[in-house]
């Protein structure tokens, strides 16, 4: 081994302590960067793969009724490659040993067996045979849900018909990757599964023998899917059509796009912070190693030595920590994307193992830590090479201090000289000061960011169930009823309240926007489920006008007194152009309200309801479930207070999770930063502080000079983290949104106050270790040495 | 002892201190020839220490020219003196310049890592009385002991030349006849061309010329008739 590199091997055992808390701030941004790069990668690479095995469609659409031969007039379009009609419908399912109704969704399967388009995967067992009209396969997570195994049966009411189902096997479907039910908020694997059904017994439960309700089609490569849409819009209309719509918004795929997004955001916004804190304390540490090593370095040109040789040293230096950095993000990488795969799996039902992080992720992660080391070290080693040998072998001259403005401004303080200190080496190396300042701020943002989410969460909780949807169970109907059915409901057992709710699907188009959603209207003096506005005000559309979710109205660039047009689909084929009478913030999806008489005028008809919003008495629920087991027309049930309960568990799960990660992240961001800042002030005053000793100053005022500085930088960072936190806070709010929901930004003080604490708690940890140094000092060492 | 190893003419060297211009040499002509232990002798800020960094290869002469042999070092630009430097010139400073994380050995092999054709590390401390501390840190090591494996490390290299800065300026009178006693065997034993600052005028006995300096100017050349061995030397 060369001598040189001995030295390089002996100086990076020493500066083991510095070397680590640079290391560990870099280790976590490749640690982040392999997880989230990596993830997004994997999960994009396995959806690809599944889709394209088990040939996902590329344009859906359901429709009331539409005869089976329609089916090749759709062929016919252009850039249609296949098409795949089938009968879907919900049930309500008896499952034995349970006392809730739970919902399927009944998808038929062709005659001739398995479709062309959306292919299940046979998990186990066998498909139902053609013609047998008690035979299902169920989605694989539904049948372990409730420890079904093929053989076992259910029931289910089959319009109206109770009906035993026997489970012939488990599939699983790139159609429902995710498999959310109607109302639900997250997955519910007991409460909603996916029937797979022969087509003639689909049909015949559906009574849609001879035609078809919903329809798939998979794309040439030449396509062009909105013309497609358009076009199949145009021969679905006449039989209810409810709209042709393409991936990106099949419910299943649309939230593993917003993970994939999420994941994106992620890989994009946290590793720079945690790659450049990096940069910048390499650079402060090397640049410190060559203040101390100039006399060395001197030598080493004086013997020849070239200048290349020289900053590849130094270069190396760094490249040491950062390889620290990347064995221990390598280490904790790995181990949070197999956590994050293990959540994907109870979330995402792949056939597939997914947490297979790609070699390249590897590989550009720990390129992009050598490139931030390299970086930050590369000024200072230029430094050390370009210095002239005979300058080098000089000692420094001392660091230029002269009165200014702030030293005038300092003295009318009449500050002790200890304070003056600190105050006048802050002056004295601004760039230094601010950049640390700037780190230990981006520590307090981290945490205000991460926490600031529990606090949004409670508000959405807050709006979503408190105040919008008071109800503890929703009914779902298969057709709309008349509003009367409401009495009828008022009769089952615990059924303290009930009210009425219309939802329709609708097109609403604003100049040349358009976006598809459901239309909803309330009876009036219904109070279950309301409107909240931003300012939680209850707010109602005025007659004759439309009310429109913030998000939405932006999305048809539409503002109050805008005029915009409704079509609605299904079996309403009609168009209004109704005034846009305001806005609503919402959290949840993109809601369109229109005042109830209007719509029954407009489409001439006796008030009707889609659902049923009931208040329930507990203690009786037993007794309402066993009867909407047997009730007939029943689309579904949504139990609110399950939704709620699960949604709590979960989301107080994630938020200890996340906050530990979170809080983890700031405390390395602030010992890094402190630790090596303390470390480089006590290494650049030692000979002063230890002057100050003999002359007569105690341990604890030596020690506050060195301290000091680290401290006030650190309470000038907190209003500069608490801003930058709002912002990060404000961007993820713009980055998490979509159709699916918003993220309000909500920041209590207590979220700033907590930051804070964190982070000045660990700073004075960090700065405490350097003062053991400082307090173990040898005096006549310090004194001795040149510098 | 006839042709000159360095030669230089009309060297000058202008430092700028912020307004103030400081004349470090004001035009030396000097010849110094092979095998020759030469001592430059002069108070603080004379001018020697320049000089010696000029013909070091550290350091630029404002104007005039400097020649090792045939080869002109004003003419060089960085890439080139740091090949001289590596080549044919060996150090030694006042306050040692040891690399503190690394043993005397190690120290040494610094050097000989570079060099063309070095001697063992080892036989370099050998001939400077260290045998016995190769693999000590400076930290171990006495003042003097520490200047040895400097001389050994400037030494290991074969170089053609020598250049000692103040070589026992941080030694007391015992240890600093250790280490001129190695030089004067260096020199007799290679005939390495050796050049010594001092201010210390007793030291100039050793020398074949000394050479005396006073505000950036030679003031005297002297030959020394009767050459003494450094432990007849008082100081």
């Amino acid at each position: 081994m060369q001598a040189l590199d001995i030295k390089l091997m002996r100086d990076f055992r020493r500066l083991w302590a510095q070397a680590l808390a640079i290391a560990l701030v870099l280790g976590c941004g490749v640690a982040i960067f392999l997880t989230s790069f990596g993830m997004y990668n994997a999960l994009e690479d396995t959806r690809a793969a599944y889709y394209e095995r088990n040939r996902f469609a590329d344009v859906f659409s359901e429709t009331r009724r539409a005869p089976a031969p329609l089916a090749r007039e759709i062929a016919a379009i252009p850039g249609v490659a296949n098409v795949e009609t089938r009968v879907v419908g919900s049930v309500i399912l008896d499952i034995p040993g349970r006392v809730q109704t739970a919902v399927g969704r009944v998808i038929s399967l062709p005659n001739g067996g398995e479709p062309q388009l959306n292919r299940p995967i046979l998990r186990a067992g066998r498909l139902p045979a053609p013609d047998a009209t008690g035979e299902v396969a169920v989605n694989e997570p539904f049948a372990e849900a409730h420890g079904f195994a093929p053989g076992d049966s259910f029931q289910a009411n089959l319009n109206g018909r109770k009906r035993t189902l026997t489970i012939t096997g488990t599939m699983l479907s790139p159609e429902f990757i995710y498999t959310i039910g109607p109302g639900q908020m997250m997955p519910d694997n007991a409460a909603y599964g996916i029937l797979w059904m022969p087509e003639r017994a689909a049909a015949a439960a559906f009574d849609m023998t001879g035609a078809f309700n919903s329809v798939a089609l998979s794309l040439t490569r030449d396509a062009n899917a909105a013309q497609v849409i358009d076009h199949l819009d145009d021969l679905l209309d006449p039989y209810g059509g409810f709209g042709a719509y393409g991936r990106d918004t099949q419910l299943s795929n649309s939230f593993i796009d917003a993970e994939i997004a999420q994941l994106k955001n992620l890989a994009l916004v946290l590793p720079p912070v945690f790659f450049g804190i990096s940069a910048f304390l390499v650079n402060m540490v090397l640049a410190r190693i060559i203040a101390l090593e100039r006399s060395e370095i001197g030598l080493l040109k004086a013997v020849g030595y070239s200048d290349a040789e020289i900053c590849q040293h130094y270069l190396m230096l760094a490249g040491l920590v950062a390889l620290v950095g990347i064995v221990l993000g390598f280490g904790a990488g790995s181990w949070l994307a197999h956590a994050l795969a293990r959540l994907y799996a109870d979330f995402f039902d792949f056939p597939y193992l997914i947490y297979r992080v790609s070699y390249d992720a590897y590989a550009i992660s720990a390129a992009i830590a050598l490139a931030a080391a390299g970086l930050g070290a590369v000024r200072s080693a230029l430094a050390a090479a370009r210095l002239s040998p005979a300058v080098a072998m000089q000692p420094p001259a001392p660091p230029r201090f002269s009165r200014s403005l702030f030293d005038r401004a300092l003295s009318a303080l009449r500050l002790s000289q200890p304070a003056m200190m600190v105050f006048r080496s802050i002056l004295r190396w601004p760039v230094r000061a601010g950049l640390t300042t700037l780190g230990l701020a981006l520590a307090v943002a981290v945490m205000v960011a991460a926490t600031f989410t529990d606090d949004a969460l409670d508000r959405i909780m807050d709006v979503a169930f408190s105040q919008s949807n008071r109800q503890d169970t929703i009914l779902l109907f298969s057709e709309d009823r008349p509003l009367s059915v409401v009495e009828e409901i008022r009769r089952l057992p615990g059924v303290l309240a009930v009210e009425g709710q219309l939802f329709l699907a609708a097109e609403l188009r604003h100049g040349h926007l358009t976006k598809r959603v459901a239309v909803e209207s309330r009876p009036p003096g219904t109070d279950l489920s309301r409107v909240i506005d931003g300012q939680g005000r209850v707010v109602a559309p005025p007659p004759g006008t439309i009310l429109l979710a913030d998000r939405l109205a932006a999305q048809l660039n539409a503002g109050p007194g805008d005029v915009i047009e409704v079509e609605f689909l299904g079996n309403r084929q009609e168009t209004f152009r109704l005034p846009v009478a305001g806005l609503v913030t919402q959290y949840f999806g993109l809601g369109a309200y229109v005042d109830y008489d209007t719509l029954n005028t407009l489409f001439r008809q006796a008030p009707q309801i889609s659902s049923a919003n009931i208040l329930l008495d507990e203690a009786r629920e037993d007794a309402l479930h066993a009867r909407l087991k047997e009730m007939p027309g029943l689309a579904g049930t949504i139990m609110l207070t399950e939704s709620r309960r699960s949604f709590q568990d979960t989301i107080a799960e994630n938020v200890v999770i996340m906050n530990t990660i979170y809080a983890t992240i700031a405390i390395l961001i602030t010992v890094g930063v402190a630790y090596n800042g303390a470390r480089v002030q006590l290494s650049e005053r030692a000979r002063e502080l230890a002057s100050l000793r003999i002359l007569g100053f105690t341990r604890a005022e030596v020690s506050s000079i060195l301290m000091g500085e680290t401290l006030v930088l650190a309470l000038a960072a907190q209003p500069l983290g608490w801003l930058l936190g709002w912002a990060i806070a404000w961007s993820m709010t713009e980055g998490f949104t979509s159709d699916l929901y918003a993220i309000p930004l909500v920041l209590r003080p207590a979220t700033f106050a907590q930051a804070s604490l964190v982070v000045l708690g660990a700073c004075v940890g960090a700065v405490l270790l350097v003062r053991r140094r400082l307090d173990n000092l040898d005096l006549v060492a310090v004194m001795k040495t040149r510098e | 002892m006839d042709r000159p190893i360095f030669r230089t003419e009309a060297v000058t060297k202008l430092y700028d201190t912020g307004g103030a211009q400081v004349h470090a040499l004001a035009g030396v002509d000097l010849s110094l020839f092979a095998g020759e232990l030469a001592v430059l002798l002069g108070p603080s800020g004379s001018g020697k220490s320049t000089l010696l960094n000029i013909l070091g290869g550290l350091d630029r002469a404002t104007s005039g020219k400097v020649w090792f042999r045939d080869l002109e070092l004003t003419a060089l630009r960085d890439r080139g003196l740091t090949r001289y430097r590596r080549d044919h010139v060996g150090f030694v400073f006042q306050f040692y310049n040891l690399v503190p994380s690394l043993s005397a050995r190690e120290n040494v092999q610094l050097v000989t890592d570079v060099a063309r054709d070095p001697m063992d590390p080892a036989e370099a401390l050998a001939l400077v009385g260290l045998s016995h501390r190769l693999d000590h840190f400076p930290a171990e090591m006495s003042g003097g002991e520490q200047q040895r494996v400097a001389i050994a490390r400037a030494i290991a290299k074969r170089p053609e030349v020598l250049l000692c800065d103040e070589p026992t300026g941080a030694l007391d009178s015992k240890t600093g006849v250790q280490v001129l006693e190695a030089l004067r065997d260096i020199n007799d034993r290679f005939g390495t061309t050796t050049v010594v600052i001092t201010h210390n005028a007793a030291i100039r006995r050793m020398a074949h010329r000394v050479v005396r300096f006073q505000d950036g100017r030679i003031t005297a050349v002297e030959e020394n008739a009767q050459r003494l061995a450094p432990h007849e030397i008082e100081w």
